[in-house]
């Protein structure tokens, strides 16, 4: 059980920030992924947590205990990094119970606590078997019941599933959350994919060159994201940001078409100090529905099946801004077909044009 | 642009047979995907009809004529690789200029500069055509190749996971591009992936490739809607599809360890004993009065959806719903399954179908 808490925690190399100052509070038992592109920082912050790096200012936090400076090993935490390495001359059980081997715990303990693993992770039937037999769905669960075994106040996954094809992505996906859900064991998960942070975490830190951008719920990143960089690397696709200018009661956009604002909407706007009325306004794939009577017109710049729906790719009247569009299965327009669109109300977002933060009341 | 034809191609390396009696057509200016798993068989596929690749036997056509005693160049096809090969030291306009400046095409250069703004123009990439492409991100290298493929006007276009090396973003605007570029120039093309979604999304249709053979061939719909097989259900579609063991016993589906029975469609007849019922994520749908029940087991909200992992009886079935779902992990929930859309397969992981 563990609470791990990050004050202004910053790391340097050189001059260059990997990290700028972060304060993170991870509850005990809560699972956290750190969600971004690659250089974003999101390594460098798990490894100062798992003691693998050095911190250039700030304190981290182990139940309320200053590690700081302690070392990897002295911190009670597990690292998971890519769930591949099983010792192949060792059969299943073995490299399961290599971890406890390893720190000389009673071989009745170790046996009892190899059999509960075993059973979360329903791989009783491979035990006897060496890694080479394996499938690598298999082969990941017996990795993960490696790490599991050894019960540690936190775990650490660093990418575990990056070497993955998608379906087994998917599965172990879920696996390790059905896992967490049963051991409520505090996890720091390492991602670059929006899904996986989506789909697992309970809450995401969204970062972005060294920075954290926003740290939120899945539901909080997606509906109400902090800035541009989030709204944009969260979804697929994802928001549509269009520039435009107020010009009297409506968003007059530059891509062609305008947006009729509420009195509330124009009054949240006037407080926004915008410069020269410019704001962006944002708005997710399933805001917009094919309407003749909506403000804003497009045509069809090509339309994909992707199984259950269909989104539509509507270019405005510059022909070069694209907006991406949610839309029934059964959808099918012609390219260049002339269509019109409005916005669920109650998923239009703001943005700056120039600071690039979310306009918020 | 051309058609394409293969006539009961195969082709052996060594011990291992890489494609095994391939037939298949591409009509003039469809976009053509072949989908599969590695070792599929689908580069090699297109390599054979490049003619970088030599078939032990059968045949490729062009427009019905045999292009099978022509060399690479005489068949006029483009290929873009997953490795985008541009000359690193020449500008973008010489990048795109270079299939034109060969010696064998006599183009003088404001024909080969109208033909390389157009082309760039399409790509979004005229504000680049003077950097040296060693210094262009990994997006616009590809956007570049394809325009080098373009540029030639070539009969057919081949592309080779042209798309796999980018990142995630990226690939997402690239394919929409790609396939608004290929379908106003109605250009015949062949493009191999191993990834669902770009089959799905852009093909007009699917050739379906495993171990050397081709499983299926239809329309994304066709695909997604009634694949043939249970290697093809499973292939397409994400989550997947579930796959439940399932009998048939007095007039009613029963599947295996759950307290679900659906009335048998019109396939009493023809429907085994015991068989595999496959069900998309979106048929499962959760409802109040829904006529199963079942446990929350897991949710992920991944905000446009939100899948469900359903525990009944001894079953997990997986269900996406719209939005961010309503749903505690360990609630009680109530769901009801589209009848209208079942998939069954036989043990031997063929659709059954009337």
């Amino acid at each position: 059980m563990a609470t791990i808490q990050l004050r202004q925690v910053a790391k340097q190399f050189g001059a260059i920030y990997a990290v700028k100052p972060v304060d993170l509070t991870i509850n005990d038992g809560e699972f956290v992924a750190l969600l971004g592109p690659s250089g974003c920082g999101k390594t460098t912050t798990l490894r100062m947590i798992a003691g693998l790096e050095t911190v250039t200012s700030g304190t981290i936090l182990l139940n309320n205990l200053d590690v700081t400076h302690l070392r990897g090993r002295e911190r009670d935490i597990a690292m998971v990094f890519q769930l591949f390495a099983l010792y192949p001359q060792m059969t299943v059980r073995q490299n399961i119970a290599f971890p406890l081997e390893a720190q000389r715990t009673p071989h009745a303990e170790i046996n009892t606590r190899i059999d509960e693993v075993i059973r979360m992770l329903e791989i009783g039937h491979l035990q006897n078997l060496r890694p080479r037999a394996l499938s690598g769905g298999d082969r990941q669960r017996v990795a993960l019941a490696r790490a599991l075994i050894r019960r540690p106040a936190a775990f650490l996954m660093d990418e575990p599933l990056g070497a993955l094809d998608a379906e087994f992505r998917e599965t172990m996906r879920a696996e390790i959350k059905r896992l967490h859900i049963l051991q409520h064991a505090t996890t720091v998960y390492v991602t670059h994919d929006q899904i996986e942070a989506m789909a697992m975490g309970d809450r995401i830190v969204v970062m972005s060159a060294a920075v954290v951008q926003q740290i939120g719920t899945p539901a909080d990143v997606y509906h109400y994201p902090a800035n541009l960089f989030v709204a944009r690397f969260i979804g697929s696709p994802g928001m549509n940001l269009l520039t435009g200018q107020i010009v009297g009661e409506a968003i007059v956009l530059t891509g062609g078409g305008s947006f009729p604002l509420t009195d509330r909407w124009r009054a949240l706007l006037e407080r926004a100090n915008l410069p020269e009325q410019r704001v962006i306004l944002g708005f997710r794939p399933e805001a917009a529905r094919v309407d003749p009577q909506g403000p804003i017109p497009g045509t069809v710049y090509a339309d994909d099946l992707h199984g259950a729906y269909t989104m539509l790719h509507l270019a405005l009247g510059d022909n070069t801004t694209i907006v991406h569009a949610r839309a029934s299965r059964e959808t099918n327009y012609p390219i260049d077909t002339a269509l019109r669109f409005d916005l669920d109300p109650a998923m239009v977002r703001f943005f700056h044009p120039a600071t690039e933060q979310a306009i918020v009341e | 642009m051309a058609d394409i034809a293969l006539r009961q191609i195969s082709k052996r390396f060594g011990q291992i047979a890489a494609l095994n009696d391939m037939s298949f057509e591409v009509h003039d200016g469809e976009f053509f995907v072949l989908l599969g798993p590695s070792g599929a068989g689908k580069t090699t596929t297109l390599r054979v009809i490049a003619g970088l690749e030599r078939q032990d036997s059968g045949s490729v056509a062009f427009d019905k004529q045999s292009v099978d005693q022509l060399g690479p160049p005489e068949r006029d096809v483009a290929f873009v690789f997953q490795q985008y090969s541009l000359y690193p030291t020449m500008t973008v306009f010489d990048n795109l200029a270079f299939p034109l400046r060969a010696p064998g095409r006599h183009m003088d250069e404001a024909a080969i500069k109208q033909r390389v703004g157009d082309a760039a123009e399409k790509l979004r990439i005229s504000h680049l055509l003077e950097r040296k492409t060693g210094r262009l991100s990994g997006g616009e290298m590809q956007r570049v190749s394809i325009g080098r493929a373009i540029v030639r006007e070539p009969r057919v276009f081949l592309m080779d996971e042209p798309l796999s090396n980018l990142d995630f973003k990226l690939r997402e605007s690239l394919r929409v591009e790609l396939k608004h570029l290929q379908k106003t120039r109605h250009s015949t093309t062949l493009f191999v992936t191993h990834d669902q979604i770009e089959a799905l999304t852009m093909a007009d249709r699917i050739a379906v490739l495993n171990k050397g053979q081709l499983i299926q061939i239809g329309t994304p719909k066709d695909i997604y809607d009634r694949p043939t097989s249970a290697f093809v259900a499973q292939l397409v579609g994400t989550p997947r599809m579930n796959m439940l063991p399932a009998s048939r016993a007095e007039g009613q589906i029963h599947i295996t360890e759950t307290p679900i029975t659906l009335p048998i469609p019109e396939l009493d007849s023809i429907l085994p004993a015991s068989f595999t019922l496959g069900v998309r994520p979106e048929d499962v749908q959760p409802h109040p009065d829904g006529p199963f029940n079942g446990k929350v087991a897991l949710i992920e909200p991944l905000g446009v959806e939100t899948i469900v992992h359903i525990n009944t009886g001894k079953q997990t079935l997986v269900s996406t719903v719209a939005g961010i779902a309503n749903l505690q992990i360990g609630n009680d929930v109530r769901f009801d399954i589209v009848r209208e859309r079942l998939h069954m397969f036989d043990s031997n992981g063929d659709r059954v179908t009337i």
